[in-house]
């Protein structure tokens, strides 16, 4: 009796393992063998260009496309380690390296490193929570040897900031935050400002070509980093067209398809032809192409692959550079950790449509490509920076004077480093800020807002 | 022919166990063969998650750290599983719990409060804030009959949105998804704290959320052996109508395990927030609260085996970390979990192949 059972459960455990073997088997089979471009990940099936030979099937299975990539890619599966006699860096992610965005960006500068750099070996960990895994893997990292640490993303600031306490030989570089200290703890941001503003430009352009005059834009959260972004926007845009007028929504995520999509259709329905996005993901250039509209995405360069006739540009992150400067620092031992805060000279900036060797999508008024190119060379000449968009004089959408004449916005304006902020995450050695970022400029609808937190 | 699914009479131990061993060698199996899909040389990958979660005392610690969580949000999950009570919300449960932890350690108490008061009053804070979450379904249970597994689990999605609130709204630092960090005083002590006169516990993040968890292990193992109320909840369990006539009040049994099971699961939530996140944060909790109905189940919901399983699965969440896209060791993880409640359904059950004629004569 007794044996009988046990073969019963050994037969269905067998039966089990060739079902799954053989699933695997097929779906490793039926992907495509060339490299994908990731940014499909977020296209609806139906929209799926034919030349990319994605099957409508594969998109439909969702969450598993990601893994079947990696097994057709090369090699994508990793173990991160360190290897013996060169300089080990490694990078923490919050999302999915296939997430044809933010991270996205950041594992293409982690790929230049490796290519670029001189003995530099990489590694990375994808997907990782702010706060309750992220002190622990920085520390498991730190703790193998790495010699250089980046997180990239706001929530890893004081975690990376306990363990670069503990391993004072490990260099520890925090994305998007403000805090450091003197010996192995740097921080690095780049003023994505100067390409919003540029996005700006050609939204007004586009937007008065259409006649109405109305530009969308949508906003993650209330934090200054966005208020500062969609601000920089709406300037550009009053560059191109005075009379435009900027909505907006606030979606409160990074990433959400859905949610990101409904914004954009909810500024459409209220008139804006043209929509910018400060979110993750290219749905709303597309929800506006799908009404024979157009838009701008977010993020990475290859953003609006696949929705060339209905996107106008996209700025971009290029860290691949600056990653390789700090690292060639520290390989040297002449790093020293800062603030810093990149600029389009720095190369760490691109806008897609402008940059060398690239062309302006067709949707692109004529019109306004000389004026925009002009912009951005001297954005790239380092002839027109963060401070020219902040300068006075700029009114708030109440026509309340916020900058006035001659004044320009100092670093900790910029970044709205108020008192309650750097007590609220113990940041110090910075100035607080006098004309904190707080506001929406003249060129938002005077019943926008920011949404109040309490 | 048809396929026929009964009950054992009886599940001999040793058979249990070998079925979870017999599962856990096909997962690893089956995992080795997509591994060895995607490039990487299978035995060299399972030695490094080996490597990553048991092998130093770091790991140990780091372990340890993961297993917290799961190990009291288990024992809630237990208390409620062994009444058939199916409250599989542990994870809103524990959401709550750390928003009542984070009321008392950012805006009740002041700052300098001495750390045992506010440890104290943070605990029991947890324990009501997810108790009463849990009571929901427990009364919705007790006076309408209905279905806890569907209220349980809705109400997860509630906390989730309940806490967003908070953390985005009016206890946001800066408009980011997170609160202000809390007073030391309301950080559960660690390993490392005492690094200066003991270097040896330098880098080591266990703290005493796991201590509590085995305290509070032990206390229900006793009161399911020993006490009057383990025997009213085995017995609900396992024959109500028995329990009715014994004159127990079942209500009042169903609402009070809900409100431990919750309360427990929210003890979890106050430990990670005390001791690992130091602030409420979004997503903090990657799902602790749905892993531990896999642990409690695994551990044959007794307590003093889920101290075991919660900790072999803590190594497995932190032997993830060792392969690369995140993607995989999840899927690892998944195929395991398959695997060990196939072979664990199939203890409980007994798959015939009969005739059926047969079947429709009996």
């Amino acid at each position: 009796m007794k044996k009988r059972t046990l073969w019963t459960l050994l037969v269905a455990m067998t039966a089990l393992l060739f079902l799954l073997a053989a699933c695997g088997g097929g779906q490793a089979e039926e992907a495509p063998a060339e490299e994908p471009a990731p940014a499909e990940e977020e296209m609806p099936a139906e929209e799926a260009p034919a030349e990319e030979e994605m099957p409508a099937e594969e998109e439909a299975a969702g969450g598993e496309t990601l893994t079947v990539q990696g097994f057709a890619g090369e090699q994508t599966v990793t173990i991160p380690t360190v290897e013996e006699g060169m300089t080990n860096v490694a990078f923490v992610y919050v999302g999915p390296i296939g997430d044809g965005g933010w991270t996205y960006a950041h594992n293409q500068g982690r790929l230049y490193l490796e290519e670029n750099g001189d003995n530099i070996h990489t590694a990375y960990l994808e997907s990782i929570p702010e706060g309750a895994d992220a002190e622990r893997v920085i520390r498991s990292l730190a703790r193998q040897g790495f010699d250089v640490i980046f997180t990239t993303s706001f929530g890893y600031m004081d975690p990376t900031a306990t363990v670069a306490e503990e391993f004072p030989d490990t260099a520890f570089i925090h994305l998007t935050g403000q805090k450091k200290n003197d010996t192995n703890f740097g921080n690095v941001m780049g003023a994505m400002e100067d390409m919003k503003y540029l996005a700006g430009m050609v939204a007004g352009a586009k937007a008065a070509e259409d006649g109405s005059n109305r530009v969308g834009i949508i906003a993650p959260f209330p934090i200054a980093e966005v208020i500062r972004l969609s601000n920089a926007a709406a300037l550009g845009m009053r560059q191109t067209c005075p009379e435009c007028e900027m909505d907006i929504r606030w979606i409160f995520t990074w990433f959400d398809p859905v949610l990101e999509r409904e914004a954009a259709e909810s500024l459409l329905d209220d008139g804006a032809t043209v929509i910018i996005t400060g979110a993750d993901t290219p749905g709303p250039v597309q929800a506006a192409g799908d009404r024979g509209f157009t838009g701008l995405a977010y993020d990475s360069d290859n953003a609006c692959v696949g929705l060339e006739d209905v996107c106008l540009g996209v700025p971009y992150w290029i860290w691949g550079p600056v990653y390789l400067d700090i690292v060639e620092q520290v390989q040297a031992g002449t790093w020293v950790p800062e603030d810093f805060y990149g600029e389009a000279s720095d190369g760490m900036l691109g806008f897609f449509g402008f940059m060398e060797g690239q062309e302006p999508y067709p949707s692109v008024p004529e019109s306004v490509i000389p004026e925009v190119q002009d912009m951005l060379d001297k954005m790239l000449a380092g002839d027109f920076t963060r401070f020219d968009i902040f300068t006075g004089p700029i009114n708030d959408n109440q026509g309340n004077v916020v900058i006035p004449e001659g004044t320009t916005l100092t670093q900790s304006d910029l970044e709205g480093l108020s008192q309650g902020y750097m007590d609220a995450f113990g940041i110090e050695g910075r100035e607080a800020c006098t004309i904190c970022m707080d506001y929406l400029v003249e060129g938002f609808t005077p019943t926008a807002e920011i949404p109040p937190l309490d | 022919m048809q396929l026929k699914v009964e009950r054992r009479l009886e599940v001999p131990g040793w058979m249990s166990l070998l079925a979870i061993i017999v599962a856990v060698i096909a997962a690893l199996f089956i995992g080795g063969i997509l591994l060895a899909y995607g490039g990487l040389n299978p035995v060299v990958a399972y030695k490094q998650m080996f490597k990553i979660a048991f092998t130093d005392k770091y790991s140990l610690s780091d372990t340890l750290v993961k297993a917290t969580p799961l190990l009291l949000a288990s024992l809630g999950v237990t208390v409620a599983f062994r009444m058939k009570l199916w409250n599989i919300g542990a994870e809103g449960q524990l959401l709550i719990g750390a928003w009542g932890a984070t009321l008392v350690a950012l805006f009740l108490l002041p700052k300098d409060t001495s750390r045992p008061v506010m440890l104290l009053v943070m605990v029991i804070a947890g324990f009501i804030g997810g108790g009463l979450w849990g009571l929901i379904p427990g009364v919705l249970k007790a006076y309408l009959n209905v279905n806890e597994i569907i209220t349980s689990l809705m109400l997860t999605y509630v906390a989730v949105f309940f806490n967003n609130y908070f953390i985005y709204g009016p206890w946001s630092a800066g408009g980011f998804g997170l609160t202000a960090q809390f007073p030391k005083s309301a950080w559960f002590p660690r390993l490392l704290d005492y690094a200066d006169p003991y270097p040896y516990f330098r880098g080591m993040t266990a703290h005493t959320g796991f201590l509590l968890g085995v305290l509070v292990a032990f206390i229900l193992y006793a009161l399911f052996k020993r006490s009057q109320w383990g025997y009213k909840t085995k017995l609900i369990g396992d024959n109500p109508n028995a329990a009715r006539f014994a004159g127990i009040n079942i209500r009042r049994q169903i609402m009070l395990a809900f409100l431990i099971s919750g309360g427990l699961a929210g003890l979890a939530g106050m430990s990670e927030v005390a001791g690992v996140v130091h602030r409420l944060q979004e997503s903090f909790s990657p799902g602790y609260g749905f892993t531990a109905i896999i642990v409690a189940w695994l551990a044959n919901l007794n307590p003093l085996l889920v101290i075991i399983v919660a900790y072999l699965f803590g190594g497995l969440l932190v032997g993830g970390d060792a392969i690369q896209p995140a993607g995989i060791p999840l899927m690892i993880q998944g195929i395991i979990m398959f695997c060990v409640i196939s072979a664990s359904l199939l203890t409980r059950y007994r798959v015939r192949f009969v005739r059926k004629d047969k079947v429709i004569s009996t």
